[in-house]
C-alpha cells in the first residue's frame, strides 16, 4: 500500500469541528448544574478591608458566595503552585482566592454560584468589596527601581530570581578586542494569548464516592490533575478525573494551572453539585497568563572579518503578580540557552532578572522564550550586517555553525544534534528573488514616500524539552517524557492512548498516520484517544512543539514492541524462528519464503484466542511505552519578509513572506504548513499589532479586542513556504517539531524588514509593535 | 459577557415603536443591535427595556427622486454597499458602507443604528456631512429633519430626542462633473476608522467649481475642512495638499494606538489622498 507518512491526508477532526458538532467544555451540561461567576479585583494593588456578600446572597437563585475564608475553612491547601524552581527563586504564596491583598486587576476575591449564569453575574456585581487602593507598578523596568511599590514582601526589590548562563569574562574580553560592536536596548512586548475558546471548567463532585470529574480546557490533563489535587484542593489524585474535551486553542495558556479552575472545583465540593464556569473574553484577557514582556540590553562583538566573538545579554523579564506554572523556566532555560542561534559564538553571557509586577502573570506563550531569544540574536545580526558592511545575508552565512560541526556544543548549555543552515538560507533567497528586490529597493530610495525593506530571521528552535533527568536538574517539577499505549484489537484495528493531549494540532490524524505507516494498515483503522486521565495512562501533554517528537516517538516505540511480539506469535504459527520473520505491509513473513506469511489480523486474533500459542508468551497484543528523549530537537530555518513602508503615515504593508523551515521528517505536510501559518500570524501580529498595555495604575488598557489587535485574515498575505529536511538523529521518527517555528522566527524578520526600509532615515530600531504612529515618529525625529 | 436583565418588546410599526418609547422610561431602540448589544454585554448600557424595531420594513430601502437619494434607517450596510441606486447617484455612500466592520456586521448593522450611536470612528457620519445630507426624525408630535452637520453633537451624542425615531436620511445626488471618495485608515483591533476622510470635488472645463472635505475620527464629531481655496484651481497635487493641510481639530481624540497629534497628521494625509481620488473620479 502507499505510504501514509508524509502525505497530506485531511484532518479527521475537521468535519465535526467545522459543522459545529465539536463538544467543548462550555457545551457540556450536567444534571443539577449550577454556574459560577468570579468576583475580581478592579485594582492592581489594594488591601481588602472587608467583603460584604449579603446583597449577593439575597438575590433569588444564588446558591453560595465563597471568599478566602471559605477556602481556609475547607481545610485545603488552597494555593496555586509554581512548577519550575530556580536557585534562590522567591515563591510567595499565590492563594486561590485573595485573602487580604490583591496584586493585579483580575485577582479573584470571591465566587458566586447561582442557578444560571445571568444570576451569577448579577450577584457578582452585588458583592461589595471594601478596598484600600495601594500604589502599584506594572512596568518591568519601573518595578526594579528604588522605592518601587513592592508586589510581595518576600521579594525585596520585586526580584523573583537572578539567573545567568555562560561566562562573563570571555565576553568582556571579546568586546575589549572587537573590531565591530553593535548594541541595542529593546522591549519584547507583552502579549495576550487569545485562544478562541475561553478557559472553561465543569466540576462535578459526588459526595457519595468522594470523586470529582473535572471537564476543562487543558493542554495537559494529568499535569492539571496533579497540581489541582496536590496544591489546591488537597484531594487524593485517584479520586479526580480530568477530561479535556475539544479544546479550542491554547498557545500555552491552557498548560498552566489557574486559580479559577480550582475555585470551581471547591464550589462543586461545597455544594455537592456540578458547577460550570466559562471565562468571558474580558476575564480571558485579565487572567490567561500573558506572554513575553522583556526589557533587554544586548550587544554583539565581531572581529574584522565579521565573525562573532562575543554576545552579551541582560534582560529584565516580567513575571507578573504571581509565579505561574512554568513561568521561571521561560525567560531562563528556554531563553538564555537559545542565544547562540544558528551561529558559532565562542563567548556568550546572558543575565536575566525575573521581576514581579502588579500585572497578570506571565508564562509560556507560543514559542515561550525562544521568540524572545531569536529576536535578540536576529536584531543584532541585522545591525551587525550594517556595522561590518557585509549585509544581512553574508554576516549570517559567515557565522553559521558549519554542517560538519554537529553535534555542536554551544556556550549556553544546549548541544545541537544536527543542522545544515546554509541551504535554507539559499532557498529563501531564491524564492524571494533577492537580487531583483535589492534593485527595486535601490530604485525607490530617492523617489517617493513608499520605501521597501527586506528582513531576515535565521532561527533555531529547541523543541521537546528533554531528557527528564537533565530538565529535573534545572528545576522542573515534572518529567518530560511522553506515554503511549497502543492496543491492537482482535480484528486488527488499533486504538492508541496518548498522553499528548490535542487542542487543535491534529494529533488524531498525525498519530494515526504514524501507526498506519509502521503497521502497514489504513489510517482509518486507527483510533486515537487523548485528554482523559481515566482513559489514558499518565502523560505530560502538549506544549513546546513536543507532540510529534516525544508523543509520536512513544507511539512508534509501542508499535515496534507490538511487531516484535507479533513476530513471536507468527513464528509459532508458521513454525519458523522469530529471528527469521520480517514485518512488512501488514504481514509477518518468513524471510526468503514469501508464501509463508500471516496478516496482522491473523496474528492479532491468535493473540487474543491464545489457542495455538507460544508457551512463554502472554496473550494479548498491546504495548505501553514511556519515551524519554535523549535531547531536545533543533528545528531551524530562514525567513525573509518584504515590506513597504509609507513614510508619510508610517503604515506598513506586507509584500512578501518566504519561510524555509527544517522541521525534520514531515508526517503530514498540510498540518505542518497550517502550524506555520498560525505561528506566522501570531509572530507577525506581535511585530505589527499586538500589545498588552498597562497604564501607570496597573489597569490593562488593551483589555478588549477593540484595543488589542489580533491579526485578521485580511491583515495577512499568502505565505510562501518551503522546507529542507535534516532528520532528527535521535528519535525513531526523525521528526523535530513545528508548532512554534512561525512565532519564533517572524517578529525579527518583520522588524528587520521595516528597519531596512527606513535605513535612509538613520533608523536602526523601533520597538514592537511597529504601529504606524511609532514608525511615523521615528521617521520624523 | 452577560447583560443585565432587561425586557424585550418588538414593535410592529413605527407608530407602535413611538408609543412603546413613551411608555417605557430609559428604553433603548434596537435596529441591527451591533452597537447596543456589545454595550449591554459589557454592562456599559443597562436599559430596562429594549424595543426591537429591526423588522419594520417601512424603514428599509433605497430610492432616488428629484435629484436626491433616500435611505431608510433600517437599511443594512450590506444593502447600501451593493445598491445600484447609490452606485449611480451617490457612490461615495456605498463606498463608505463597504468599509464598515466585516460581512457579518454589514449584513446586520443599519445606517440608522450606526449614526444614532454616533461613534467617532464610524465611517458613515463624515460622508453624510460631506454630502450635506439631512437626517429625518419622527415623534408622536410629527416629523422633522436636521442637517447632518448639526445632527452629530458630541461623542456618542446626537440630536435624536428621547421620543423620536430616526426614519431615513436624504442626500443630494452627485451631479455631473462631481467626484467623491472615502478613504479609511482602519484601526487594527476594532476595525473602526482611526481616520476616515470623505472628499468631493466638482470640475467644469478643467477648473474646480466646488470642493468639500470632512474627516472623521480626529474629533468627537466629523470635522469639516475649509477647502474653498481649491475653487478656481486645476486641482494640482500641491493645491490639494495645501487645502487638506487646513484640517484643524480642537482637542483631538487619542488612544493607545494613535495620539491626537498623529490623527490630525493622518487626517491631513488622508484628506489629501481623498481629494486626489475624488478629482480623479470627477
Amino acid at each position: 500500500m502507499a505510504r501514509v507518512l508524509g502525505t497530506s491526508i485531511k484532518r479527521r477532526e475537521d468535519p465535526a469541528l467545522i459543522t459545529g458538532r465539536g463538544k467543548y467544555t462550555d457545551d457540556l451540561k450536567a444534571e443539577g448544574m449550577a454556574h459560577a461567576a468570579i468576583v475580581r479585583s478592579p485594582y492592581a494593588h489594594a488591601r481588602i478591608r472587608g467583603i460584604d456578600t449579603s446583597a449577593a446572597e439575597a438575590l433569588p437563585g444564588v446558591l453560595a458566595v465563597l471568599t478566602a475564608r471559605d477556602v481556609a475553612a475547607a481545610g485545603i491547601p488552597g494555593v496555586v503552585p509554581v512548577g519550575w524552581l530556580l536557585p534562590d527563586l522567591k515563591t510567595p504564596a499565590h492563594p486561590m482566592i485573595a485573602a487580604d491583598t490583591v496584586r493585579h486587576v483580575g485577582d479573584a476575591v470571591a465566587v458566586v454560584v447561582a442557578e444560571d449564569r445571568y444570576i451569577a453575574r448579577d450577584a457578582a456585581d452585588r458583592v461589595a468589596v471594601d478596598y484600600e487602593p495601594l500604589d502599584a507598578v506594572a512596568d518591568v523596568v519601573a518595578a526594579l527601581e528604588d522605592g518601587a511599590p513592592a508586589v510581595h514582601e518576600e521579594a525585596p526589590g520585586n526580584v523573583a530570581f537572578d539567573w545567568e548562563i555562560g561566562e562573563r569574562e570571555p565576553v568582556d574580553a571579546a568586546f575589549a578586542s572587537a573590531a565591530h560592536t553593535v548594541e541595542l536596548d529593546l522591549r519584547n512586548n507583552r502579549l495576550i494569548p487569545h485562544a478562541i475558546e475561553p478557559r472553561a471548567v465543569l466540576a462535578s463532585y459526588d459526595s457519595s464516592t468522594g470523586e470529582m470529574t473535572i471537564h476543562m480546557t487543558s493542554q495537559n490533563p494529568h499535569v492539571h490533575r496533579l497540581l489541582m489535587t496536590l496544591a489546591s484542593l488537597g484531594m487524593p489524585e485517584h479520586k479526580v478525573r480530568i477530561v479535556a474535551p475539544e479544546v479550542g486553542g491554547g498557545f500555552g495558556s491552557k498548560i498552566h494551572h489557574y486559580a479559577d479552575e480550582a475555585i470551581v472545583g471547591l464550589c462543586s465540593m461545597k455544594l455537592d453539585r456540578p458547577v460550570k464556569w466559562t471565562a468571558t473574553r474580558t476575564e480571558t484577557n485579565l487572567t490567561d497568563a500573558h506572554g513575553r514582556d522583556h526589557s533587554t540590553r544586548c550587544a554583539l562583538a565581531l572581529d574584522a572579518d565579521g565573525r562573532i566573538t562575543g554576545l552579551r545579554v541582560d534582560t529584565a523579564a516580567a513575571m507578573g503578580a504571581y509565579l505561574s506554572t512554568f513561568a521561571p523556566a521561560v525567560p531562563t532555560y528556554l531563553y538564555g540557552t537559545l542565544m547562540s542561534g544558528q551561529y558559532d559564538i565562542p563567548a556568550i553571557h546572558c543575565h536575566v532578572t525575573g521581576v514581579f509586577t502588579h500585572t497578570t502573570p506571565v508564562d509560556a506563550y507560543r514559542g515561550a522564550g525562544r521568540p524572545e531569544a531569536t529576536y535578540v540574536v536576529e536584531r543584532l545580526m541585522h545591525l551587525a550586517g550594517d556595522a561590518t558592511g557585509l549585509g544581512p545575508v553574508e554576516v549570517r552565512r559567515r557565522n553559521f555553525v558549519s554542517p560538519d560541526a554537529f553535534p555542536y556544543q554551544t556556550q549556553v548549555a544546549l548541544a545541537y544534534d544536527s543542522g545544515n543552515y546554509g541551504p535554507a538560507m539559499d532557498r529563501a533567497l531564491e524564492m524571494i528573488g533577492y537580487d531583483d528586490l535589492r534593485g527595486e529597493q535601490a530604485s525607490r530610495r530617492d523617489n517617493g514616500a513608499k520605501q521597501i525593506g527586506i528582513g531576515f530571521s535565521s532561527y533555531i528552535e529547541a523543541c521537546g524539552l528533554a531528557p527528564s533527568a537533565v530538565v529535573g536538574s534545572l528545576g522542573a517539577q515534572a518529567g518530560q517524557w511522553e506515554s503511549a499505549d497502543v492496543r491492537v484489537h482482535p480484528t486488527a484495528s488499533v486504538t492508541v492512548y496518548t498522553g499528548s493531549s490535542s487542542h487543535g494540532q491534529g494529533h488524531e490524524t498525525t498519530f494515526s498516520q504514524i501507526v498506519a505507516d509502521r503497521l502497514g494498515i489504513e489510517p482509518e483503522a486507527v483510533e486515537v484517544i487523548h485528554g482523559d486521565t481515566d482513559l489514558v495512562q499518565f502523560g505530560m501533554g502538549t506544549y513546546g512543539s513536543r507532540s510529534a517528537a516525544v508523543g509520536g516517538s512513544a507511539i512508534a516505540k509501542s508499535v515496534d514492541k507490538i511487531i516484535e511480539k507479533g513476530k513471536k506469535i507468527a513464528a509459532h504459527l508458521l513454525e519458523a524462528s522469530a529471528e527469521d520473520l520480517e514485518y512488512e505491509d501488514g504481514s509477518f513473513r518468513v524471510a526468503g519464503s514469501p508464501d509463508r506469511a500471516l496478516g496482522l489480523g491473523d496474528v492479532a486474533l491468535q493473540a487474543y484466542l491464545a489457542h495455538n500459542y507460544p508457551d512463554d508468551l502472554e496473550p494479548g497484543l498491546s504495548a505501553t511505552s514511556f519515551y524519554d528523549p535523549a535531547n531536545f530537537t533543533y528545528p531551524f530555518g530562514t525567513h525573509v519578509c518584504v515590506v513597504e513602508v509609507d513614510t508619510e503615515t508610517g503604515t506598513i504593508e506586507l509584500l512578501r513572506y518566504a519561510a524555509v523551515d527544517d522541521v525534520g521528517n514531515v508526517i503530514n505536510p498540510m498540518i505542518v504548513d497550517g502550524q506555520l501559518h498560525g505561528g506566522l500570524a501570531q509572530g507577525i501580529g506581535q511585530a505589527l499589532w499586538e500589545n498588552a498595555v498597562y497604564d501607570e495604575s496597573g489597569q490593562l488598557v488593551s483589555g478588549s479586542l477593540m484595543d488589542y489587535a489580533v491579526p485578521k485574515i485580511h491583515n495577512l498575505i499568502p505565505f510562501e513556504l518551503d522546507r529542507t529536511t535534516t532528520p532528527c538523529p535521535h528519535n525513531p521518527l526523525g521528526v523535530k517539531g513545528v508548532g512554534e517555528a512561525g512565532a519564533i522566527a517572524s517578529p525579527a524578520a518583520v522588524v528587520n524588514a521595516v528597519v531596512d526600509a527606513l535605513s535612509p532615515f538613520g533608523i536602526d530600531h523601533i520597538d514592537m509593535p511597529l504601529t504606524p504612529e511609532k514608525v511615523w515618529r521615528a521617521v520624523n525625529s | 459577557m452577560y447583560p443585565a436583565q432587561f425586557d424585550y418588546r418588538r414593535a410592529g410599526s413605527v407608530t407602535e415603536a413611538l408609543s412603546l418609547l413613551q411608555e417605557n422610561e430609559d428604553a433603548k431602540l434596537m435596529a441591527g443591535g451591533h452597537s447596543l448589544i456589545p454595550m449591554m454585554k459589557l454592562r456599559l448600557a443597562q436599559p430596562p427595556v429594549v424595543i426591537d424595531i429591526g423588522r419594520l420594513d417601512e424603514l428599509k430601502g433605497i430610492s432616488e427622486a428629484g435629484g436626491s437619494v433616500r435611505v431608510g434607517s433600517l437599511t443594512t450596510h450590506a444593502d447600501i454597499a451593493a445598491s445600484d441606486v447609490l452606485a449611480a447617484h451617490c457612490p461615495v455612500l456605498a463606498e463608505a458602507a463597504g468599509h464598515i466592520g466585516d460581512a457579518q456586521v454589514r449584513n446586520r448593522g443599519t445606517i440608522g443604528g450606526n449614526i444614532a450611536h454616533a461613534d467617532p470612528g464610524s465611517d458613515i457620519p463624515p460622508v453624510l456631512v460631506l454630502l450635506g445630507a439631512s437626517v429625518h426624525l419622527q415623534s408622536p408630535s410629527g416629523t422633522r429633519s436636521v442637517a447632518a452637520g448639526d445632527f452629530f453633537q458630541d461623542l456618542l451624542m446626537t440630536d435624536v430626542g428621547e421620543d423620536e425615531i430616526l426614519t431615513h436620511v436624504e442626500a443630494p445626488a452627485l451631479g455631473a462633473g462631481t467626484g467623491a471618495a472615502y478613504l479609511k485608515f482602519e484601526h487594527p483591533a476594532s476595525g473602526y476608522a482611526v481616520v476616515g476622510a470623505a472628499a468631493s470635488v466638482t470640475v467644469q472645463n478643467g477648473r474646480c467649481t466646488g470642493a468639500g472635505l470632512v474627516v472623521g475620527g480626529v474629533s468627537a464629531t466629523p470635522t469639516a475642512v475649509d477647502v474653498s481655496s481649491l475653487v478656481g484651481t486645476d486641482l494640482s497635487d500641491d493645491a490639494i495638499a495645501a487645502a487638506a493641510s487646513g484640517l484643524d481639530a480642537e482637542d483631538p481624540i487619542g488612544d493607545i494606538f494613535a495620539s491626537g497629534d498623529y490623527r490630525v497628521h493622518v487626517g491631513k494625509v488622508y484628506g489629501k489622498r481623498a481629494l486626489a481620488a475624488a478629482r480623479d473620479r470627477a
